[in-house]
């Protein structure tokens, strides 16, 4: 072959290439009629929480649908790793499923990132075990806590309680890396990161519903949405938080009966990711629509009351970024 | 083509110098043009020594900030491995042994040499020995298309069908080293097998020939004449394995789990060195915390000890290296 | 010559070697078998993935960008493109330094100097060191650090390019040790430069060994995820990139992310888009051996 050859072989290639860019990037066009106003464009980088990934994700989705000049995308980092490049200013809006704690707040004063907190939907953070276990229909905090202190030693279930069966326990849960794992810990605990650590941690649920699934005493567990759409595998368990035993589910989320493992879910908007009209235009879109939104990613909706707070807040930041 | 000022008189002695100037016959003309070209494929070849130094610089800085904080003696020597627990930005209260994580880069890389070497041995031999020309012209391509499956894919493979398999044969748990050990191995075979037959059949067919000639059928020619002949070549390709089962991370990132266990058990999940690495760099470290620096760490080591290896490979070639 | 059922003389121990002796059978055997086992996982491989994922393999797959409410119309086109991008700047940045550095050391390096040593031995460490190194070695240098272009496109390709350098050097030098001495020989004797002749007569010579070396090496790199996970390909982009400063996803990190979904569409999902990287995959090796086998020269 010679060079010559191989040169015309490459144009060709090349050039089949630039001819696929150029008549791709067709976008899947949501569905969704929302209020009129021009359609946006430009980038809105997202990053942070896996747990509110599929939520922001969504919402990009039926965004991008409205707008297709716009161009929204997300990560997942982490909650932790999403904050530390949101107080970086690498990204417009971090997700994160848990509040930002004391030293990131510090270190996004550090780089003279202001920001604002915006609850997006409510999750109960759900406890499953196997369909077969007919002992465990209700837990207490102290129980989880036995099953779960950093110094526990507990490897079956007659240990967290005499009336329980002799079932060697098996525990699955978050990665020591995740914001549910913090809030988790820190709920059952007492401290967030406070764990023992001979468990199996994943961050991929469905090893979570699978181990649960496949073993008689295996507990674990995961936000609610994987629970949704899992009830056919697995089950799960009712907690007693001090009042009496609450299952999980979208009225016991939305009305905090379910503690102490309901929990709010947010995003961070930075204010200088609010001056570009696209981020302020897809921040707004997240609340108004945020029913459609929330159901469409199967999470739990706020309550009315929730979604006012937060616009309110909202028309409070847009002034004040308009007023500069 | 350009001559320059060697004289002719130098050549042929016998002849009689011609009249007339003496002709310019060196190629000192192109010299600048040529020593640009030169200089600038040098520092081609110098770009890889400048990756190794940025590897080294990449590593090494926070290497001394890890190391500041957890002595070098507990790093190497310690059982328990917990960088993720506890609180974020504090050292003392995490165990930082690094054995659990070296005992499950050593389980899976032997459970896979225990594959690759007889199998991959086995397979050269047939191919460089036994086989006819046809079938190794089809066979060698298909070797080629087992390695060349990406290692994400046969991380997928080895959690949902292999794992549920084993699961029903010896009972291992969701997470274990056995099942990625084994694809591993699978994949490795290609590795082991395409170098070793390279060797083999560089061996001068006279050896073989002269082995034939005194009556050796083909098991012992190939036994006791090719395989000795071979063995550098043969070490060489085991050792190669060997340090590609070491830095494999896809495969046991997904299969192995996140948890790091003191064990040589490999139906339970021990998390490598390279799954630590994936785990930390893809959730969320905020930079400046231990669980951070200690990914440096981690991946200096397997820096090491992959140079380590290496190092014996190549002294080991040297020792078994038969000139023909 | 007939073995005899006397005590074996020195004729009849010649011939034994020419009767099927059971432990040769065996032995013949059992390395048959080793061949079978590797190409029978193969074939269950491949069956799988085509078993799993021919229902999704579509047009869908590849017109439609990725979903989360409409899994079941999902598409990959971001991840094409991504990985198409990603792909080009891993060949232009790899494929020039690579051959140049080993037309530097085949060619032009005394191979006796201590300083050229150090090089082969460089490469040689360089070639065995996992990729997630090189991904910690982009991250820290050119995604933050002193370049600081964040988790673009541009990053996934110095990462990729990193990764196969070795390798291209490594197989483009093999390439070159095939072409005959007489041929560089000849070129100098008839006057021309060590430039000219590595030009214009070695490296058409070698093309057919370098374009094999170099395709394999990228079908090594599109099935990387690793180090593309910690230099930041985003997991959920839903618009190609248009430049290389974008943020993109590749195949290979969205199959790693589907892993973790819910739900059965995104397992046909997941399926799907391994049949798809695994398609790419065995037209790059087939391009690959044609490659070899119409173009190789034989000296």
């Amino acid at each position: 072959m010679t060079i010559r050859q191989l040169t015309r072989a490459t144009v060709v290639v090349v050039a089949t290439g630039l001819a696929l860019a150029a008549c791709g990037g067709s976008d899947d066009s949501g569905s969704g009629g929302g209020e009129g106003g021009e359609a946006v464009s430009g980038a809105v980088v997202i990053d942070g929480s896996s747990t509110v990934e599929p939520l922001s994700s969504a919402a990009a989705e039926l965004f991008m649908g409205e707008n297709p000049d716009a161009n929204v995308t997300v990560g997942t980092s982490g909650t932790g790793g999403g904050f530390k490049k949101f107080c970086a200013g690498e990204t417009d809006i971090s997700d994160a499923s848990r509040p930002i704690s004391d030293e990131e707040i510090a270190i996004c004063e550090e780089h003279n990132i202001a920001y604002t907190e915006l609850l997006v939907a409510n999750d109960a953070l759900s406890v499953v075990v196997n369909k077969e276990n007919d002992w465990a229909e209700c837990l207490t905090v102290e129980q989880l806590n036995k099953m779960w202190a950093p110094d526990s030693t507990v490897k079956n279930w007659n240990e967290v309680d005499p009336s329980f069966p002799n079932e060697p326990l098996e525990l699955f849960g978050a990665g020591s890396d995740s914001g549910t794992f913090d809030y988790f810990t820190g709920a059952i605990n007492g401290e967030e990161g406070a764990s023992r650590t001979d468990y199996k941690p994943t961050e991929d649920d469905n090893v979570t519903v699978t181990g649960v699934a496949g073993t008689k005493g295996a507990l674990g567990y995961f936000g609610f949405s994987y629970l949704e759409e899992n009830t056919d595998k697995i089950k799960a368990v009712k907690i007693d938080g001090g009042d009496g035993c609450v299952e999980p589910a979208a009225k016991t989320a939305q009305d905090g009966t379910y503690k102490p493992l309901a929990r709010p879910l947010f995003i961070y908007v930075s204010d200088a990711g609010l001056k570009k009209p696209q981020v302020l235009a897809f921040a707004e879109f997240y609340l108004e629509e945020n029913k459609s939104i929330v159901e469409a990613a199967k999470f739990i909706t706020l309550t009315d009351e929730q979604v006012k707070t937060a616009q309110d807040e909202l028309a409070d930041l847009k002034a004040k970024v308009g007023a500069k | 083509m350009t001559t320059g000022p060697v004289t002719a008189g130098s050549l042929g002695a016998g002849s009689p110098p011609p009249a007339g100037p003496p002709i310019d016959l060196s190629t000192r003309r192109n010299r600048v043009g040529e020593r640009i070209i030169k200089v600038l494929l040098a520092g081609s070849a110098l770009l890889s020594v400048a990756i190794t130094v940025g590897i080294a610089v990449a590593l090494l800085t926070p290497l001394t900030t890890f190391f500041s904080n957890v002595g070098l003696g507990e790093f190497l020597t310690g059982t328990s491995w917990t960088a993720g627990f506890g609180d974020k930005s504090s050292w003392t209260d995490k165990d930082w042994g690094v054995l659990p994580l070296v005992l499950g880069t050593l389980s899976t890389t032997v459970i896979a040499l225990l594959v690759a070497v007889p199998f991959g041995l086995g397979t050269a031999i047939y191919l460089s020995e036994y086989a006819r020309p046809k079938v190794r012209k089809v066979l060698k391509p298909l070797l080629e298309i087992l390695a060349g499956v990406p290692t994400v894919v046969y991380g997928v493979f080895a959690l949902t069908i292999i794992t549920p398999i084993l699961q029903d044969l010896v009972g291992v748990e969701i997470f274990n080293n056995l099942s990625p050990g084994v694809v591993m191995g699978f994949m490795i075979i290609p590795t082991v097998a395409s170098l070793s037959e390279d060797a083999m059949s560089a061996v001068p067919s006279a050896l073989r020939e002269g082995s034939y000639a005194l009556g050796s059928n083909r098991m012992q020619t190939t036994l006791r004449v090719v395989f000795p002949a071979a063995l550098s070549g043969i070490v060489a390709a085991i050792v190669l394995g060997i340090s590609r089962a070491v830095g494999e991370t896809m495969i046991v990132a997904i299969a192995a789990g996140n948890q790091p266990q003191f064990t040589f058990n490999p139906l339970v999940g021990a998390q490598t060195m390279t799954g630590f690495i994936a785990q930390v760099a893809s959730g969320d470290a905020p930079q400046g915390s231990p669980v951070y620096y200690s990914l440096f760490a981690v991946g200096a080591l397997l820096f090491v000890i992959t140079l380590v290896i290496n190092a014996i490979s190549i002294a080991l070639v040297r020792k078994f290296r038969q000139a023909y | 010559m007939t073995m005899t059922a006397a005590p074996p003389t020195p004729t009849a121990r010649l011939t034994r070697g020419k009767r099927t002796d059971p432990r040769s059978a065996v032995f013949a055997a059992a390395l048959w078998l080793c061949l079978a086992a590797a190409c029978v996982f193969l074939l269950i491989v491949l069956a799988t993935i085509v078993a799993k994922g021919w229902h999704r393999f579509d047009l869908d797959l590849v017109d439609n960008q990725p979903s989360r409410l409409r899994p079941e119309t999902a598409g990959v086109q971001s991840a094409i493109f991504g990985t198409l991008w990603v792909m080009g700047g891993t060949i232009l940045l790899a494929l020039p330094l690579g051959i140049g550095a080993a037309i530097y050391l085949e060619e032009y390096a005394d191979s006796t100097k201590w300083w050229n040593k150090l090089i082969e031995l460089n490469i040689q460490n360089l070639v065995a060191v996992p990729a997630i190194i090189y991904g910690i070695l982009t991250l820290a240098f050119v995604v933050r650090g002193p370049i600081s272009v964040g988790a673009v496109v541009i990053a996934g390709s110095v990462a990729l390019a990193l990764l196969i350098l070795p390798v291209v050097i490594i197989t483009t030098r093999e390439a070159l040790r095939a072409v005959p001495r007489e041929i560089r020989d000849a070129s100098l004797a008839l006057g021309a430069t060590q430039w000219q002749t590595t030009w214009r007569q070695v490296l058409p010579a070698a093309v057919s060994g370098i374009a094999t070396g170099t395709i394999l090496a990228l079908s090594r790199a599109i099935g990387e995820a690793a180090p593309l996970i910690l230099v930041g390909a985003t997991v959920f982009v839903t618009v190609n990139p248009d430049g290389v400063l974008d943020r993109y996803t590749v195949l290979p990190v969205q199959i790693y992310r589907q892993v973790s979904l819910p739900g059965i569409e995104m397992e046909q999902l997941l399926w799907a888009t391994i049949l798809l990287l695994i398609v790419i995959l065995l037209l790059m090796n087939g391009m690959a051996i044609w490659l070899r086998n119409r173009f190789q020269r034989r000296w």
